[in-house]
C-alpha cells in the first residue's frame, strides 16, 4: 500500500500524519509512507483543502481527520 | 423572555453572592458585565461553530469549485461570497484555494470575491458582533462585508489581471475531483472536532476581550476616544483600517476590544472598518499569495478592498449618527 499526505504543512497536516503512523502501528499494516509539499504536485490531485490522504493514488479524504474507526475501513479496503 | 436570562441569573449569583461584592458599585458592574458576556460568547461559540461546520460539510471547496466553475461572471461573484461565509480561511488555504479555482476555469474575479469573503465574514465574527453589539449591527457587517467581496471581485475582474497571476497557475491541469460523500457519523464528528479546536483556539481571547471590555466599561469615561476618533473626524476610518491590516486575522480577539472602543466614543462605522481590515486584510496572507501572483496584483486586491472597506465605514458613520 502506497499512502499519500498532501499537505503544507499547517498543524493539522502534522496531526494527520501522526495518526496515521499510530493506525498503521496499531493495525499492523505495512505501507509506504510519502509526504508530499510541493504546491503544484499537491493541486494535481484536485484537492483544495489540506491536509489530504491519498491510497494507492486516489484521494481518499481531504481537510478532515478521520478517526482510528475510519482508518480502519480505508486502509482495509 | 430573553434566552440569555438564565446566563444572567448565573452571573448575578456569582457577582453577589459567591463573590460578596456589594451591588450597584463599578466592580459589580464589571464583574457581572464579564461573567454574563464570556458564558454567553462561549455558548454561542459552540451551537453557531457546530451549525456551520454540519453545513460545510455538505459544501466542501471541492464542490463549491464545481459549482463556480459553472457559473457566469455576475452570478459566480454574488454566490462565491455567500459560499465563502462558510467557508473557514487561514493563510495556508490560501493558495490550494486560489490554483483550485483558477486552474478549474473559474473566472479571477469570482476567485476573488470568495477570496474576501472567505476570512471577512466568518461564524467566528458573526457570534462575536451579536454577543457584543447585538443583530443589527452583525448583519450590518455581514451585508456590508458581501458587497465588498462581490463588487471588488466584479472590480479586479474588469480590470483584466490574468498577465500579474503566474504563469502555473494558469496552466495547471484543472480536474475536477469528486470525493466520496460523508455519512452523518462523519458529518458529526467533523462538526465536533472543528468546534472543540476553534473553541479551543479563541476562548482565551474572548475572555482576555471581555475581560478588557468589561474593565474599560467599568473606569474609563464614556466619551474619551471621542476626541481622537469621534465620527466627526474624517481621517478615523483610514487610520483605522491602517492599523488594522498588520493585524492579524482573530475576530474573536479584536471584536470585544472594538465594542469597549465603540463605548467609549469611536464612533460605530470606524470601529466596523477596523474589524473588517483586520479580518480581509492580512500581511501574512498577502507574503503567501506572492507564490501565486505579482506583488502588483496583491497590491490591486488589497486597495480595492480597502476602499471598499473605507467607504463602508464613512457611510455607516453617515447613518448610524
Amino acid at each position: 500500500m502506497n499512502i499519500k499526505i498532501l499537505g503544507t504543512g499547517c498543524p493539522n497536516c502534522k496531526k494527520l500524519e501522526a495518526s496515521i503512523k499510530q493506525a498503521l502501528e496499531e493495525l499492523k499494516i505495512e505501507a509506504k509512507m510519502e509526504k508530499i509539499t510541493d504546491i503544484a504536485e499537491i493541486m494535481s490531485y484536485g484537492v483544495m483543502s489540506l491536509p489530504a490522504l491519498v491510497i494507492d493514488g486516489e484521494v481518499k479524504l481531504s481537510g478532515r481527520i478521520p478517526d482510528e474507526e475510519e482508518f480502519k475501513t480505508l486502509f482495509s479496503e | 423572555m430573553d434566552i440569555f436570562y438564565p446566563i444572567q441569573l448565573f452571573a448575578d449569583w456569582l457577582t453577589y453572592s459567591v463573590f460578596e461584592i456589594i451591588p450597584k458599585t463599578l466592580l459589580a458592574s464589571a464583574v457581572n458585565f464579564f461573567i454574563f458576556d464570556t458564558i454567553k460568547i462561549i455558548l454561542l461559540l459552540f451551537v453557531i461553530i457546530f451549525a456551520v461546520s454540519i453545513i460545510r460539510s455538505f459544501l466542501p471547496p471541492e464542490k463549491i469549485r464545481n459549482i463556480l466553475s459553472h457559473e457566469k461572471k455576475y452570478v459566480g461573484n454574488i454566490l462565491a461570497s455567500l459560499l465563502g461565509i462558510i467557508t473557514p480561511f487561514c493563510s495556508c488555504s490560501a493558495v490550494p484555494l486560489f490554483l483550485g479555482f483558477v486552474q478549474a476555469g473559474v473566472p479571477l474575479g469570482t476567485t476573488f470575491s470568495f477570496l474576501v469573503a472567505s476570512p471577512m465574514i466568518n461564524e467566528v465574527a458573526l457570534v462575536m458582533l451579536l454577543g457584543m453589539f447585538g443583530w443589527k449591527i452583525a448583519l450590518i457587517y455581514i451585508i456590508s462585508g458581501l458587497l465588498i467581496a462581490i463588487f471588488s471581485g466584479m472590480i479586479i475582474e474588469k480590470m483584466d489581471v490574468r498577465n500579474l497571476v503566474e504563469e502555473f497557475a494558469l496552466n495547471g491541469n484543472g480536474k475536477n475531483l469528486n470525493l466520496p460523500e460523508l455519512n452523518w457519523e462523519q458529518r458529526l464528528k467533523y462538526a465536533k472536532t472543528y468546534t472543540l479546536d476553534i473553541v479551543k483556539k479563541v476562548w482565551l481571547y474572548v475572555v482576555i476581550g471581555v475581560g478588557l471590555g468589561a474593565w474599560i466599561h467599568g473606569y474609563v469615561p464614556a466619551d474619551f476616544l471621542a476626541q481622537y476618533a469621534g465620527s466627526d473626524k474624517w481621517y478615523a476610518v483610514p487610520l483605522a483600517v491602517l492599523v488594522g491590516m498588520p493585524l492579524y486575522s482573530n475576530a474573536a480577539g479584536v471584536i470585544p476590544l472594538v465594542g469597549a472602543l465603540t463605548e467609549k466614543g469611536v464612533a460605530m462605522g470606524t470601529a466596523l472598518a477596523f474589524m473588517m481590515a483586520v479580518t480581509a486584510l492580512s500581511l501574512p496572507e498577502f507574503l503567501i499569495l506572492k507564490k501565486v501572483m505579482k506583488v502588483k496584483l496583491i497590491f490591486i486586491f488589497a486597495s480595492v478592498v480597502g476602499v471598499g472597506i473605507i467607504f463602508t465605514g464613512y457611510l455607516f458613520n453617515w447613518i448610524l449618527n
